[in-house]
């Protein structure tokens, strides 16, 4: 169980699950803990046969009680293990966002570095799977806003499987977005390769007329992007942050000098959002070198809507092509 | 930070404030008479022994005079650190306190209960387990005074770092007794929370962990009558050690200003949870005999009747008349003894004002243990505008 394997074509989900299976193997500190990560193998299976193969002690299905979840963890990571709290959706991790913020954030300040607190809260967020009321969110910048915490966001398998390795293996907590309408996207994973460092943004596609950049969920729609604009004969560079805080502002910044316009794309609400952060600090930064200001495009400043209406509130083709459009218009 | 009253003065009763004295101490609830109560001491310092509480004696049936001496002694020196803390506050050497007074024996009692292997979960008033847990007196004014926010090593006496959001903790105790069972140890952990916190959620998830999972944690719960200015009537409807039986475990309410029935009730919980035997929740019921903190001020809310009535049942004054009727002190102790306090008192003191602010660059210190870009970016950008009034300095 312990060999690694190179991997071919692996569904996000499953990236996911098979990382935590390593990790698992060679940590007998690290824990899986959550609602229904046991027998079911969690509501979207990412932790799948994980308690068939390491136990109930080592699987751990919990009450129904986020704040219990998050507050146990801390005290086991306090005794030396290192958690990996699965909460089931989005929404619901606000009775926990006490636990996560006054406590997981903060107690290695506090003690001055005597107290470390390795745990991994994993949360699948993000909309398009048609799902009911709180299970389509994304409160990431309600977490990067909080000093002491990472926040991280997979958009792929491969990431999916490296990322969850080093966010158990950061001594710090670590926030794990996974964009669950990605679960079922294949890729191919190399679970020898060597990984790049948990917070650099990655360029997945080089353009020279326009910087888009996204995380998560919406870095394969601008890729599609990147894709219709090439037809119509531009040229646009996609950058897969990975990383929502810390934040790699030397990416971007290399990109934005190169392309000298950017667009970030994230699906939560852009008001006071990741994206606003971006903006901020990509016009402190390239000032002289942007031809248009920096635009976003994400969710509206309302609740995340019914399903039939997430398609007028998420950011799609079309959208994002208007925002190149008009950057480009400068 | 306001200052409106002090813990040491004895409290006005305000023109106009509804006395709730009466409906408080009604024969059904008052300790000593409640059946239901594990005292071993009376107030007046008589040793008791009954069928209802024998369960418990035999964990102090064979303690010595020494052993009694010393539990006296670590309930009047944390009387004196507490006095002191609370006059260094109105000094303006700390910006807050959160006083102790009357909560001695349920502190010292439980405290001493404790193993040096297992840990401490406190919130922010136990500076009575601290002292027994080793932990320098001094080291608790940091956060107080607003040099750091905790100021000693949790591990190095197994004593967490003071809580501050009401019954957080519970959980983190819960979940390292969840670790110590995974280990296989045979240590325990003990939680401390007041009444207040019994209404919080974290409360009650960390009673139904505890029990799901049979964690050897014991839940102890000061009820103090107060939080803030909230009476305990306004937690709950049932007296707060029933609680226990809804989640599946023991809980005992116990005389908390009787330090040998806390010491007895808190070593038996104890051992149940190293015999894996699971959580216990145990009651002190005792009585917060300053403000809530500095800030407050209880004349606005309870009545002079009602601090009266518990001054009867001081905790140090019981154990005194324990110790003379039965020989086990004579007047050279207690002069020693007071010497010992007056001189910690100056420690204290002292210590307190030797307190270096910290460094300016702490802000940025531990903020994450693996580094963080933006810290790094935001310490450098205060580095250069600090040493820009260096240079300045320097024409």
């Amino acid at each position: 169980m312990a060999e690694a394997v190179t991997f071919k074509n692996m569904a996000l989900a499953k990236a996911i699950n098979e990382s935590l299976r390593r990790a698992l193997d060679s940590d007998p500190k690290v824990l899986i803990m959550g609602e229904d990560v046991g027998k079911l193998g969690g509501v979207f299976r990412v932790t799948d046969g994980l308690q068939k193969d390491f136990g109930e002690s080592r699987v751990i299905d919990t009450p129904l009680a986020e704040s219990g979840i998050v507050g146990t963890a801390i005290g086991l990571a306090l005794r030396g293990y290192r958690p990996v709290v699965e909460i089931q959706f989005d929404g619901f991790v606000f009775p926990a966002y006490d636990q996560i913020v006054t406590q997981l954030a903060k107690m290695h300040a506090r003690s001055l570095g005597k107290v470390k607190l390795p745990v991994v809260v994993r949360i699948p967020y993000g909309g398009g799977i048609g799902a009911v009321e709180h299970h389509s969110e994304s409160p990431e910048a309600l977490f990067a806003h909080v000093a002491g915490l990472k926040v991280v966001s997979p958009s792929n398998a491969s990431d999916g499987y490296w990322m969850m390795q080093q966010a158990i293996q950061s001594d710090d907590p670590v926030i794990f977005f996974e964009p669950k309408r990605r679960y079922w996207d294949k890729a191919e994973v190399n679970t020898e390769a060597i990984p790049g460092p948990l917070h650099k943004a990655q360029v997945v596609r080089e353009g020279t007329d326009l910087t888009l950049v996204a995380y998560g969920p919406m870095v394969k729609l601008c890729q599609e992007v990147a894709d219709a604009a090439a037809e119509e004969g531009k040229s646009l560079e996609v950058l897969d942050l990975r990383s929502v805080s810390p934040l790699d502002f030397d990416s971007i910044q290399t990109s934005v000098e190169k392309t000298r316009r950017l667009v970030v794309v994230h699906e939560a609400p852009v008001f006071l959002g990741s994206g606003a952060e971006i903006a901020a600090r990509i016009t402190e930064r390239c000032f002289y070198h942007l031809e248009a200001p920096v635009l976003r495009v994400g969710g509206y400043h309302a609740p995340y809507p019914p399903a039939r209406l997430e398609e007028e509130y998420l950011p799609g083709l079309d959208r994002v092509l208007d925002a190149v459009d008009r950057a480009l218009a400068y | 930070m306001t200052v409106e009253s002090t813990a040491a003065r004895k409290p006005r009763r305000s023109a106009g404030t509804k006395s709730t004295a009466g409906k408080r101490t009604t024969a059904k609830n008052a300790p000593g008479t409640d059946p239901e109560l594990v005292q071993l001491l009376t107030p007046e310092g008589e040793r008791l022994k009954n069928p209802e509480n024998a369960a418990y004696d035999k964990y102090v049936a064979d303690i010595t005079p020494d052993e009694l001496r010393g539990l006296y002694r670590d309930m009047v020196l944390t009387r004196r650190f507490d006095a002191e803390a609370t006059s260094l506050q109105r000094q303006g050497e700390l910006g807050l306190w959160a006083s102790l007074l009357g909560q001695e024996a349920a502190q010292i009692g439980s405290g001493r209960a404790t193993r040096e292997d297992d840990y401490v979960f406190p919130t922010y008033r136990e500076h009575g387990v601290a002292w027994c847990r080793g932990v320098d007196p001094a080291n608790l004014l940091g956060m107080f005074r607003g040099v750091n926010n905790g100021g000693w090593d949790p591990n190095g006496n197994n004593f967490h770092l003071y809580t501050i959001v009401i019954g957080s903790q519970t959980l983190h105790a819960t979940g390292y007794a969840m670790g110590i069972a995974k280990d296989g140890a045979d240590s325990a952990v003990i939680a401390y929370f007041g009444d207040g916190a019994s209404s919080q959620g974290d409360v009650a998830e960390s009673f139904t962990f505890s029990a799901v999972y049979n964690a050897p944690v014991v839940f102890f719960c000061q009820n103090n009558q107060w939080a803030i200015s909230e009476p305990t009537e306004k937690q709950t409807r049932v007296p707060l050690y029933q609680r226990a039986q809804g989640y599946g475990f023991p809980g005992v309410r116990v005389d908390g200003n009787d330090v040998l029935a806390c010491l007895a009730v808190t070593k038996w919980a104890l051992e149940r949870a190293r015999n894996g035997e699971g959580p216990t929740l145990v009651e002190a019921y005792t009585y917060r005999m300053g403000a809530h903190t500095t800030s407050d001020d209880p004349t606005k809310y309870r009545a002079d009747e009602e601090r009266e009535s518990w001054e009867a049942k001081d905790p140090i004054l019981r154990l005194r008349r324990y110790l003379e009727a039965s020989n086990h002190a004579d007047e050279g102790f207690f002069a020693e003894l007071e010497a010992e306090s007056e001189a910690l008192g100056k420690r204290v003191r002292e210590a307190v004002r030797a307190m270096p602010d910290p460094d300016h660059f702490a802000i940025f210190e531990n903020v994450y243990a693996d580094g963080h870009a933006l810290v790094d970016e935001e310490r450098a950008q205060f580095a250069a505008y600090q040493a820009s009034f260096t240079d300045e300095g320097g024409h």
